[in-house]
Order: structure tokens, then C-alpha cells, then sequence
């Protein structure tokens, strides 16, 4: 059970083998059996779980059971929640409780969910690694010597150990799909406008959006079906987004004719080979299935880390604004005066990584370096999302690595920040362009996940869920779980 | 060598909006501190803005009374900086494409009508309030304030004395009260004005501006432009140069001072708000804006004067609000016989007894209908003018209308002609050496005569019929 699909687990609870309560039960334990080697949790409320569960149970009794009706879900600690603590891993929100839950965080509710406490994340979800968490480094399930990747890192942890069957994460610039890719998961970041992003602490706001990490395709499209919905309270939050059953679209497997992508900015100098050498096999495998491959190219590609890097900095230097120790969270003892308060607390309060990108943000945006950085990377944004629209014409779908490594070792990577934003060399550009994407894990490299990332037009995540459904069909990498954590067995 | 003034003008304006400018919370003024605010406008983790759509309508029709071009797609930018009452550390606003952009303000000087550009209408929000007043060593912070739509309204340094910015605020302000856009109220800080000030020799390119920052009555606003223009004057005729600063007028000491440059010298870091998209209104949504655009001062001031025959002065008075030119039209209507004659008294009588009262016209005891009835009284010579000021005070004070007042006084004029006669009589009786004098000659006695039977018949004697025995009794 532990190592269960959230599918799998829903057909136990509508088949009465096992109730809420029960399910909780064993997640919590586990929780408690691992969490500590893993440091995937920064938050746990046991008592709260089981009287989610026990609430569950008893609608269960009572009515028709809902979406996800007693299904545990982890949340990552940037969604509001108004029970417990949301710090978003930074010290900054020391003593911060919600009045309030993100809108996704109602929607999951409301679809019956159990919440299961909150996973650890790069501070501000600004990280590849977790390791500018407030709250410690995150251990890889696969490799405890590894980063699980960020900025979900804890979120990915959780999921790969079964601490949890599934956990919503947020991806920015590939923080969903990295971590999923180098802990063996499945992670989707929907088309930005199809999730709400009220309650979640923004990092980059243009290029945040919601989604789930699960162990199968059908699991992230169970939750994403119940995350995707206008919000009037969101003015990004697209209306009238175009919808599709999310389930039936896992169904269709057939790949016969489908176009598939191959852009060859994504198969670079520099990459582990094993890892090209997983995508490669695993285009064989469509190519079996049906597909046909077709070489295009992104030919901005190389632009998409730095153009990334000057507009998530500088959203970010803006978002982060508000932390100024006026109203909540952390404030420095015995402040001199305004200057010194806000100084000292914002000093004390944000850990190194997210002070280097305030600082680049608000260079970025100051008066004589604004047409320089901000708007010259928005003319860069506008020609990478042209790249799509015009490969878009030739192929259905596009195929790539997720991650140009596998998951490197704690401390690695740093003291080189440059080194690590290259981590996600493959992820950004999909934020850039507003496109949905997906990792899902396609084989090996040194032992480690290896993961292949689909990427669609906008709103059409419906042919990345049947195309990586026809994949998942094909091969038995998503029944993988790592050693050590009783399951596998 | 002469000097020639140069002034700009930028109005913030808060837009009478029921909730805010981008969440629910009420904008009702007065308000217990902080009790007004919820998680958007407190600006906590996650929160997202959604904008307000009466206050862009309200903006748009403020675009359209100053004949100003409607932006189909405008756009909001964030101007960052920290400050305690700023929650968000930014300031949603439209930095690059505003609502409106262009128009005009015509107003009247010497040498007749003088057109002043409008350069841009943008929205953004009002920020909380810093209260750091009080014997504890800590500032206050409330934040009821932060969020409230404003209006920004800039004007082309169009203005060439403090006289002339005056008179575009009034005009500015009429208009928006006009509108229903806002209150408006200074008191309260719903209208407040920067002036951009500078001074040359008429011909020579614009002198080094300063601003005036943040001030909140017309008098105030003038002082200090005054003040400004002498100053920068004395510099430059000393052999100075006049430095590009923001300067605080100080209302006690009659004198304005440097802001701290700490205060200025901010880099707003200027970016699109990536919370909003780009605000898109369309042709038909303007347009219904237009026809629903009520009468505006100017127009009404040319019909007043047109359909009325009223003067210039009259008409002016009588449109100074919506409000007192309705209750006009209103008196007009009930009293169609002399719309002049209607105005002196609204003007004249009724506004000044309002005055002493502290009352405004909504407030008037006596309604447009009760003053229409007392001016039929004097038309119809149940009363005279004068009485009719007295009937006016007593209605005034007691509410009731003209008829039961003249009936308790006993203010009925005398228009019979035995009882007028037998009055002139004992005057000139009584008079005798006057009117011998008058048939000496002497005509301006005649008034003297019209005065005794006046006073004699304590007001009530109707005057022109007293004039016409007098002509004739005198012979």
C-alpha cells in the first residue's frame, strides 16, 4: 500500500477495504519512521490529519464521495493554509499564520483531500536543491547523499519515500518537473491561467503556477482536474479556460501519428549521457508506439536562463517588498529606527540566495539598466514563446529531458550559483512561454531517476496526459521506488 | 526684466468608490483605524489584486468631461519603495499607458477664456496613513486609507500665475464634484495638489522646477505658489541657481521648506504589474459612459445664461454645484414668471441666510417649492418685496410656509386705495414744510414721502400703488 498510486488507494476507500482514517494512519507513521533522515516535512499535525480523515470517512458514510474523498495530499509550505504555520522555508515568517488558505488549498478541500502537513522547499521557492531552505537540506529517497532538486524538493521527497501519495508543489521555473525528474515522479505545471495563484506566496508572478507531484499520470491529472478553475479573486486566472476531461484524456493511448518534437537545443554538450541516452530510448519507444519523431529547433533556447533569471529577480525583488517587519513576521530586536528596522530584520530575516536575486531584481529594474536587463529579457520572453507557436505548426508535441543531470550531491553546487541555475536549463523556458509541462521518470543515470519532460501548446494538457499515458503503458519506470523505505516489495 | 511664472499641476483625487480599488473593503471615511482592511489591502503573502470596474468607469468619465482620450487598453506599473503605510512595498498605478490621455480645462481670465492642457488621467491606489503624533516614541500606522482608488490628474505647465492655477483646480474640482467621481472634500484629503513651479524671462526655455508637495486648500496651494515664485526670483536675481527639489509648504509659518533628500531621492524601479493584465475597454463601454454624462458646469452655466437671461456673475454663482443649479431649475419651474427674479433671491436672499446658518443648499429649511410660493406672493402684491425678507427670516426659522406666516403677522399689504390715501394723508399732513418744498420744486423729496407712508404702514403698504396716490395727492 504505501508505494499505491493515489488511484490505486481511491479504489481501496470506494471499495470499503480501507477507510481515511486508516489511510492516514499509515502515511503519518511512515511520516514518522523517515521524515527525520529525510527532512521532506517542516510541518506535522497529526491530530489535524486524522480529523480531516475521520471527517472524510464520515461524508463517505453520508453521501457520494468527492474527487479526491479521503485522499492525503502533501502541501508544499508556499500555499496559505490557515491551520498551522506557512513560512515558505524562510526565517522571515517567523511566528506568520494565514487567516486564510490559498484558493487551491479550498478547491482540494472541497474535493475531499486530506492535507497532510507541510514539505520543505527552497526558501521563497528560489533554488534547485533545497538547500536554501530556512528549515535544512532535503534528502534524495534515491540517494540520501543527493539533493531531491527544487524547489520542491520536499514535496518530491515525500512522494518518492511514500510519505505521502502525492503532493502539490509550485514551479516557477521548472520547480515542479526538476524535483519530480530526479526523484523518479510524475510533475506537471499546468498553462499559466489555469490555477489559481491566490494564497500562494508569489515568487515570480508572471511565471508561478500551481500543480501536482504523484507517481503516475493519471494521479496528477485526478488533482490537476480538481486545481484547474477560474478564480475571479486571480485577474490572471484565465476565463473560460478551454477544459477537457482530465481522466478520459489519460485513456487515450494511442500514439499512432502523433508528431513528436525533438528540439535539438535539448541534447547539448554537457549532459550526463546516460540521460540522453534514457530520452533517446525513450523516443524509440514512441517511435514503436507509433509516433513519428520530428527534429525542430528552439532557436532562442540558449537566451532562456538569463532572460529567466532578470524577470523572475526582478518580480521577485518587488514581491518580496512586503516583508519589511511592519505588520508580520520577523523583526530585529530593538530597532534604532525605520532604516534600521528595516534593514536588520530583512537582513536577518532572508537567507543568501534570495538576497542575491533581490539584488540582481532590483538592478534589473533601476532607472538607466531597465531597457539593458527587464526589457530586453522581455523581448527575449516574447521570441522564445515564438519559437513554440512556430515549431507548434509542425509537430503536436515536444520532447525533452527534464533535467540536463541527475540529482547531484548535497553541497555540491552552492558556492557556483551560476552552475546551479543551469539545473533548470531545461525547465524555463515552458515558464516563459506560459506552456503546460510535464516530467515523468523514464529510466536510470548512476542509479538515479532520470526524467523525460513533455511540453504542449497552451491549455492542451490533455495530449501531454496521453502521451505520457501511452509512455507510462509502455514501460514500468513509474513502479520504481527507491530502497530503504519498506516498500518495493 | 520681467519674469514669466510657469506652472504645472498634478491632482490626486480619491474616486467615491463603495470598496476599494482592488478588494472589498469599504472607503467609508472616519472609520475606527484599521478597521477597514482585510488580507489584499494589508498586502499579506499571496494576495492578488483585482481591480475596482466603477472606479475605471468613474476615471473614464472624468476623461471624457476634460475632453481627453480614452485609452481602449491602458496598463498598470508598480512604483516600488518601502514605507510603513505602503504594505506591499509598491504602488499599484499606470506608469506607461494611462486610462486617459490629453484634454483640456478652459477657464475664464481678463482677457476672456483660456484654454489649459491636461497631459494624463492614470488610476492607482491611495496609500495607509503615518500618524506620528502622540507621546509615545512609536508611529502609528492605519491603513483604512490604503487601497482607495485615486485618480491622478496631471496638467501641462500651462499656467502662467498662481491665479491662474487656482482657477484650473476650482474648474478641476467643480467638474469632478459635478460628476459624482468624487467627494472631493480637501478637508479630508480627497483632493490634494503637487505644483511643479518655475520662473524665466518670458522667450527663455524652461527654468529648474521645484515641487510643491502635498497641499490640501486652495489658499494654501496659492500662498505657497506665491511664495515659490518670489523665492526662486531672488535666487536667480542673486546670482543663484535655483535646485530641482520637492519642498513641504508650511501652513503655521507661512513658508515652505526642503524636503530631507532621504525623502526624494527614490528610484520607483518602474515595471508592468504582472497581477493585472492589461485593463481593455471597448468603444460601447466609453460611449455609454458619454451619454450617461451629466450637464457640466460650463454647459450649464451658458444655458442659465441663455434660457434665463441670467448674468455671467448669476450664472456662475448658481452653478458652483449640481446640487444648488437642480434646486434653481427647480425654483424656476415652480415660478416660471421671472427666472431673473428667482435667481436673485436663491443667490442673494436664501444662499446668504444659509451662510450665516452654515448650512448648504441640500440642507435649506425652505424648499425650491416654499420659495416659488413666496415669490408669487410678492407677484401677485400680497406682499412687498421687503416684507417678503421678513416672511423669508420667519420661514426660515419656523418651517412654515408663506402663507400661514404672512396670515400670523398680519403681513398682508395694504393695496386698498382709501386706506393708502388716508395714510398719505396724515404724512403730508404732518409734513407740511416739505411739501411746500416739493412743489417748490425740489423732486427729490418725493422719496422722502414714499419712506414716511412706508414705515407708517409698518411695510405693508404696497408700494407702487403708494407712489402712484403720492404722484397724485401731491399733484
Amino acid at each position: 500500500m504505501p508505494f499505491s498510486s493515489l488511484s490505486e488507494i481511491k479504489t481501496r476507500l470506494d471499495a470499503g477495504q480501507t477507510t481515511a482514517v486508516d489511510v492516514a494512519k499509515l502515511y503519518l507513521d511512515r511520516i514518522q519512521a523517515f521524515n527525520e533522515n529525510l527532512n521532506a516535512f517542516v510541518h506535522i499535525d497529526p491530530e489535524h490529519v486524522l480529523a480531516q480523515a475521520q471527517a472524510s470517512d464520515l461524508y463517505r458514510a453520508k453521501h457520494t464521495p468527492r474527487p479526491l474523498e479521503g485522499l492525503p495530499i502533501a502541501i508544499k509550505d508556499i500555499f496559505c493554509t490557515q491551520d498551522g504555520p506557512t513560512r515558505c522555508c524562510s526565517k522571515i515568517l517567523d511566528g506568520f499564520e494565514a487567516p486564510y488558505d490559498a484558493h487551491v488549498i479550498t478547491l482540494l478541500k472541497e474535493a475531499g483531500a486530506v492535507l497532510v502537513g507541510k514539505t520543505n522547499m527552497d526558501e521563497f521557492a528560489m533554488g534547485s536543491s533545497n538547500e536554501t531552505s530556512a528549515f535544512g537540506s532535503v534528502q534524495n529517497p534515491w540517494n540520501t547523499d543527493c539533493i531531491p532538486g527544487g524547489s520542491s524538493g520536499g514535496s518530491a521527497a515525500a512522494v518518492a519515500a511514500a510519505l505521502t501519495p502525492a503532493a502539490l508543489g509550485t514551479d516557477t521555473g521548472g520547480s515542479i518537473r526538476q524535483p519530480a525528474s530526479l526523484t523518479g515522479l510524475v510533475g506537471l505545471k499546468p498553462t499559466y491561467g489555469r490555477v489559481s495563484r491566490r494564497g500562494i506566496i508569489a515568487f515570480a508572478s508572471s511565471l508561478d503556477q500551481a500543480g501536482p507531484m504523484t507517481r503516475t499520470v493519471k494521479d496528477t491529472a485526478m488533482i490537476t482536474s480538481v486545481l484547474s478553475s477560474h478564480d475571479s479573486g486571480d485577474s490572471t486566472s484565465v476565463v473560460d479556460a478551454p477544459d477537457f476531461n482530465w481522466l478520459k484524456a489519460c485513456e487515450n493511448r494511442d500514439m499512432k501519428g502523433l508528431r513528436i518534437g525533438k528540439p535539438k537545443e535539448y541534447f547539448i554538450d554537457g549532459m550526463h549521457d546516460e540521460v540522453r541516452a534514457r530520452i533517446e530510448e525513450s523516443l524509440k519507444i514512441c517511435t514503436s508506439l507509433g509516433a513519428e519523431i520530428v527534429d525542430i529547433s528552439l532557436p532562442h533556447t540558449e537566451y532562456a536562463v538569463a532572460a529567466y533569471y532578470v524577470i523572475a529577480s526582478s518580480e521577485a525583488s518587488t514581491n518580496l517588498s512586503r516583508y519589511d517587519a511592519v505588520r508580520f513576521g520577523h523583526r530585529c530586536e530593538n530597532p534604532e529606527d525605520l532604516e534600521d528596522m528595516y534593514a536588520r530584520s530583512r537582513d536577518e530575516g532572508f537567507g543568501a540566495e534570495v538576497k542575491r536575486r533581490i539584488l540582481t531584481g532590483a538592478f534589473a529594474l533601476s532607472s538607466g539598466y531597465y531597457d539593458a536587463y527587464y526589457l530586453k529579457a522581455q523581448q527575449v520572453r516574447t521570441l522564445i514563446s515564438q519559437d513554440f507557436k512556430t515549431a507548434f505548426e509542425k509537430v503536436d508535441i515536444i520532447a525533452t529531458p527534464t533535467s540536463p543531470i541527475p540529482a547531484f550531491k548535497s553541497g555540491e553546487k552552492t558556492d557556483d550559483p551560476l552552475t546551479m541555475y543551469l539545473s533548470d536549463i531545461f525547465t524555463i523556458a515552458a515558464n516563459l512561454a506560459g506552456l503546460p509541462g510535464l516530467s515523468q521518470p523514464c529510466g536510470f543515470a548512476d542509479n538515479l531517476p532520470v526524467g523525460l519532460q513533455w511540453i504542449a501548446p497552451a491549455w492542451q494538457e490533455d495530449k501531454i496526459l496521453s502521451a505520457a499515458s501511452a509512455y507510462e503503458e509502455a514501460t514500468d519506470w513509474h513502479t520504481k521506488s527507491p530502497a530503504g523505505f519498506g516498500g518495493n516489495l | 526684466m520681467s519674469w514669466e511664472v510657469v506652472i504645472g499641476l498634478e491632482v490626486h483625487c480619491q474616486v467615491n468608490t463603495k470598496t476599494k480599488a482592488f478588494c472589498g473593503c469599504s472607503t467609508a471615511f472616519g472609520s475606527e483605524p484599521n478597521s477597514q482592511t482585510c488580507p489584499v489591502c494589508l498586502g499579506m503573502p499571496g494576495q492578488l489584486p483585482v481591480l475596482n470596474s466603477v472606479a475605471v468607469d468613474k476615471s473614464i468619465l472624468t476623461g471624457l468631461a476634460i475632453n481627453g482620450k480614452i485609452n481602449l487598453e491602458s496598463k498598470f506599473d508598480r512604483k516600488n519603495y518601502f514605507y510603513p503605510d505602503l504594505p506591499k512595498g509598491y504602488q499599484i498605478t499606470q506608469f506607461t499607458v494611462p486610462i486617459v490621455e490629453g484634454g483640456y480645462i478652459d477657464i475664464p481670465t481678463k482677457d476672456g477664456e483660456k484654454r489649459l492642457g491636461v497631459t494624463r488621467i492614470h488610476m492607482e491606489e491611495d496609500a495607509g496613513k503615518s500618524m506620528h503624533e502622540g507621546l509615545d516614541a512609536v508611529s502609528h500606522i492605519d491603513l483604512n486609507r490604503s487601497g482607495i482608488p485615486l485618480m491622478e490628474i496631471v496638467s501641462e505647465p500651462d499656467m502662467r500665475s498662481a491665479d491662474e492655477a487656482i482657477a484650473y483646480l476650482k474648474q478641476l474640482h467643480q467638474v469632478i464634484k459635478f460628476l459624482g467621481v468624487s467627494d472631493a472634500d480637501m478637508e479630508k484629503g480627497q483632493f490634494r495638489c503637487d505644483a511643479n513651479v518655475s520662473v524665466r524671462h518670458p522667450g527663455d526655455p524652461l527654468g529648474t522646477r521645484t515641487e510643491m508637495k502635498n497641499m490640501n486648500s486652495f489658499r494654501f496651494i496659492k500662498q505657497a505658489i506665491e511664495f515659490e515664485v518670489l523665492r526662486q526670483i531672488e535666487i536667480i536675481e542673486d546670482g543663484g541657481e535655483v535646485r530641482q527639489e520637492s519642498r513641504l509648504w508650511d501652513s503655521v509659518k507661512n513658508e515652505s521648506r526642503p524636503m530631507r533628500s532621504k525623502e526624494e531621492a527614490h528610484d520607483y524601479r518602474y515595471f508592468p504589474e504582472p497581477d493585472l493584465p492589461p485593463l481593455r475597454v471597448t468603444q460601447a463601454e466609453v460611449d455609454a459612459i458619454r451619454a450617461g454624462m451629466p450637464e457640466l458646469p460650463t454647459q450649464l452655466r451658458k444655458r442659465f445664461e441663455v434660457e434665463f437671461g441670467l448674468s455671467a456673475y448669476d450664472a456662475d454663482v448658481l452653478t458652483q454645484t449640481q446640487a444648488l443649479a437642480i434646486w434653481y431649475e427647480d425654483l424656476v419651474a415652480a415660478h416660471p414668471a421671472n427666472p431673473k427674479q428667482c435667481a436673485n433671491w436663491l443667490a442673494n436672499e436664501l444662499l446668504g441666510r444659509l451662510k450665516e446658518l452654515g448650512k448648504d443648499i441640500a440642507e435649506s429649511p425652505v424648499s425650491a417649492a416654499s420659495l416659488a410660493a413666496l415669490l408669487d406672493r410678492i407677484a401677485d402684491n400680497t406682499i412687498s418685496g421687503k416684507i417678503a425678507k421678513d416672511v423669508l427670516d420667519a420661514m426660515m426659522k419656523t418651517g412654515h410656509d408663506v402663507d400661514a406666516i404672512i396670515e400670523e403677522k398680519g403681513l398682508k399689504q395694504v393695496s386698498d386705495t382709501g386706506a393708502i390715501d388716508t395714510m398719505i394723508q396724515a404724512i403730508l399732513d404732518a409734513n407740511a414744510s416739505q411739501v411746500e418744498a416739493y412743489r417748490g420744486g425740489q423732486d427729490r423729496l418725493f422719496g422722502f414721502f414714499v419712506g414716511q407712508v412706508m414705515k407708517a404702514s409698518k411695510g405693508k403698504a404696497n408700494p407702487a400703488m403708494v407712489n402712484q396716490r403720492l404722484k397724485e395727492l401731491l399733484g
